[in-house]
């Protein structure tokens, strides 16, 4: 008989603390998928943030870190410097991206680093229990602003992927979401080509991946993706931003 | 005959390094430690080394925290308020025991401060700025040959311990100029040997081992416990073995003066005076001030000594540890400046006189 589909060799067997619906594990799969397509799990280095997925080493096959809330790019522009051939990205969420770490990763993108940035925006803190994040949308509720986001209160989120694209050092900026069986395909493909620009040495590759959070959301998985799809792909469109010629 | 080259602190400071086989720098701009990242932008590619000129303290001690998990030996080096906020990455790398050699050039606090030579960090430095159960070893050079000697040798302190190691400097090292002997170059650790000689480093596992994990979060506390119970005996055996001090003049002293870093060389100037006027005086030196060298004060003569006095340039931070040790068998008197004023050897002398009321 012919495998036609496996377990990739980049996920361990380790259950997933992740709660349903939640989409993290389709993004560490992907992310793994292309690594060990591309024979380079053994050389990868992988770097967690602060948020659900801090412990996302234990889940993927490869050499990880952790890194201080919003630190990623820096921790990765270390790493970076002393294996330079070395696969490397950072996995960071809403709060830890576009929140605490918007200095360190608009500064990896003006040095043009040599790293990919697999960005989780689900428009909500998760780890910490369902408070308002830099890209929750006006009107969403969450713990701090229980009365939905108000553009006179708190402003209007930001659209990471807008801004890492005015940046010349980030060479491949793509929006993309899981919330779909096609949309996962082209999310992977994303990935394919975050790596391979890493490899060439173009600069710096950024991939949002819009996501979901069922349990702070309050809302069950099914309705999560509905949400998603209804909601935040209004406001944060699918997109390829930029895209060297070399990868397309 | 030993060749000897006039060199600013800070210069020399960037050159030590180098020759102990550091290869990685991460800096931010800030008065009064500017050379030493301007020097590195300038020579660290030409040993095979990076330099990222970051964006902020916090990127540069996390860049550092990358480097040093990828098997690097990294320097970081910053001043008073620039330390303060590497704090977070300072306990970070306590808390997964890497090590990073850190540099302040201490200036005037608190606050923004002032630019000029301070003491003022010392419980900063000794006590951690920084969350948790940790610490950090800290030397305090007294000038630019003996620092450029310290960082020399912390490299391996930090590499054998696992933990950060910091350099107390200040403002005057770091911009005066002195003639000192630049010590040999030594091997660097290549990427290919990282694995061979840092087995826990990120290397990427190639298929032939098990993955490596630099992790500081413990979600069960249990754990934790556990973990801080047996990384503490590190600290335990560095109080045993890393303590260093120099004892001037303790027998027949009168009075025992207890100072560091730069304000140590005022006082052995002061006690010059003192002695002129018949006064007889002794100095402790601790060249670590964490772990505090306790066994030092063993030596003071019970028989003369009537007071010790810390000289600091701080509102007195050493001298908690001087009290500690002292348990209260002397009194304990300061003297001090602060905010970046310096003490001068005759006001050292003349504040002597007044506490020991010699007319």
């Amino acid at each position: 008989m012919n495998t036609v589909f496996e377990y990739t060799k980049g996920m361990t067997e380790t259950e997933l603390h992740y709660c349903p619906g939640c989409t993290h594990g389709i993004a560490h799969r992907l992310i793994m998928e292309v690594l060990d397509e591309r024979g380079e799990l053994g050389n990868c280095i992988g770097v967690t943030p602060v948020g659900c997925s801090i412990v996302g080493h234990q889940y993927m096959n490869i050499d990880m870190i952790e890194s201080p809330h919003g630190r990623a790019p820096a921790v990765a522009s270390g790493i970076k410097r002393v294996h330079p051939e070395a696969p490397v990205f950072t996995y960071q969420g809403d709060g830890d991206l576009a929140s605490i770490g918007t200095a360190e990763i608009i500064h990896a993108a003006e040095r043009g680093e040599k790293f990919c940035t697999f960005f989780i925006n689900n428009a909500i803190y998760g780890m910490t229990g369902g408070q308002m994040a830099p890209t929750t949308l006006v009107g969403q509720k969450a713990t701090t602003c229980t009365d939905g986001r108000q553009v006179e209160k708190q402003g209007k989120p930001l659209r990471m992927a807008e801004i890492m694209a005015t940046i010349d050092g980030a060479v491949y900026v793509e929006r993309v979401t899981i919330s779909s069986p096609g949309d996962v395909r082209k999310a992977k493909k994303a990935i394919e080509r975050a790596f391979e620009v890493q490899r060439k040495k173009l600069g710096f590759a950024f991939v949002e991946i819009l996501s979901t959070c069922p349990t702070n959301w309050g809302l069950a998985p099914d309705k999560a993706i509905e949400w998603l799809r209804e909601n935040m792909m209004e406001y944060y469109p699918v997109k390829q931003f930029k895209c060297p010629e070399e990868v397309k | 005959m030993i060749k000897k080259k006039l060199m600013k602190g800070n210069e020399g400071f960037a050159i030590s390094a180098i020759n102990a086989g550091c290869r990685y720098y991460f800096g931010y701009p800030i008065t009064p430690q500017n050379e030493v990242p301007e020097y590195m932008s300038r020579e660290l590619a030409n040993y095979g080394g990076a330099f990222i000129q970051a964006e902020s303290e916090l990127a540069a001690i996390n860049m550092a925290y990358g480097a040093a998990a990828a098997g690097g030996r990294v320097l970081i080096t910053s001043s008073s308020p620039g330390i303060a906020l590497m704090q977070e990455g300072i306990s970070l790398f306590s808390s997964v025991q890497l090590p990073v050699v850190i540099i302040n050039v201490m200036r005037g606090g608190p606050g923004i401060g002032s630019i000029q030579p301070s003491q003022a960090d010392y419980e900063q430095v000794t006590r951690g700025g920084g969350n948790g159960d940790y610490h950090t070893i800290v030397y305090a050079p007294a000038s630019i040959q003996e620092a450029m000697n310290m960082i020399y040798k912390a490299f391996d302190v930090a590499d054998e311990y696992r933990n950060p190691v910091i350099i107390a400097a200040d403002g005057m090292l770091g911009q005066m100029m002195e003639p000192v002997v630049i010590p040999e170059m030594k091997e660097a650790i290549t990427e290919e040997r990282i694995s061979e000689v840092k087995p826990y480093a990120l290397t990427g596992h190639k298929n032939k081992r098990a993955k490596n994990v630099i992790n500081s979060v413990f979600l069960k506390q249990e754990m934790l416990e556990d973990y801080l119970n047996e990384y503490w005996k590190k600290y335990i055996k560095a109080e045993e073995e890393l303590p260093e001090w120099e004892n001037t003049k303790l027998e027949g002293a009168e009075v025992v003066f207890v100072a560091y870093g730069s304000t140590s060389r005022v006082v052995i100037e002061a006690m010059k005076i003192l002695e002129a006027e018949g006064i007889k005086t002794g100095l402790i030196r601790p060249k670590t001030i964490w772990p505090f060298p306790k066994k030092a004060f063993d030596e003071i003569d019970p028989e003369t000594t009537k007071k010790v006095i810390s000289v600091e340039l701080s509102m007195g931070q050493m001298i908690n540890d001087v009290k500690l040790v002292l348990e209260g068998k002397y009194p304990v008197e300061l003297i001090n400046r602060v905010g970046g004023m310096l003490l001068d050897p005759i006001e050292v002398a003349e504040r002597t006189k007044k506490i020991m009321e010699v007319k």
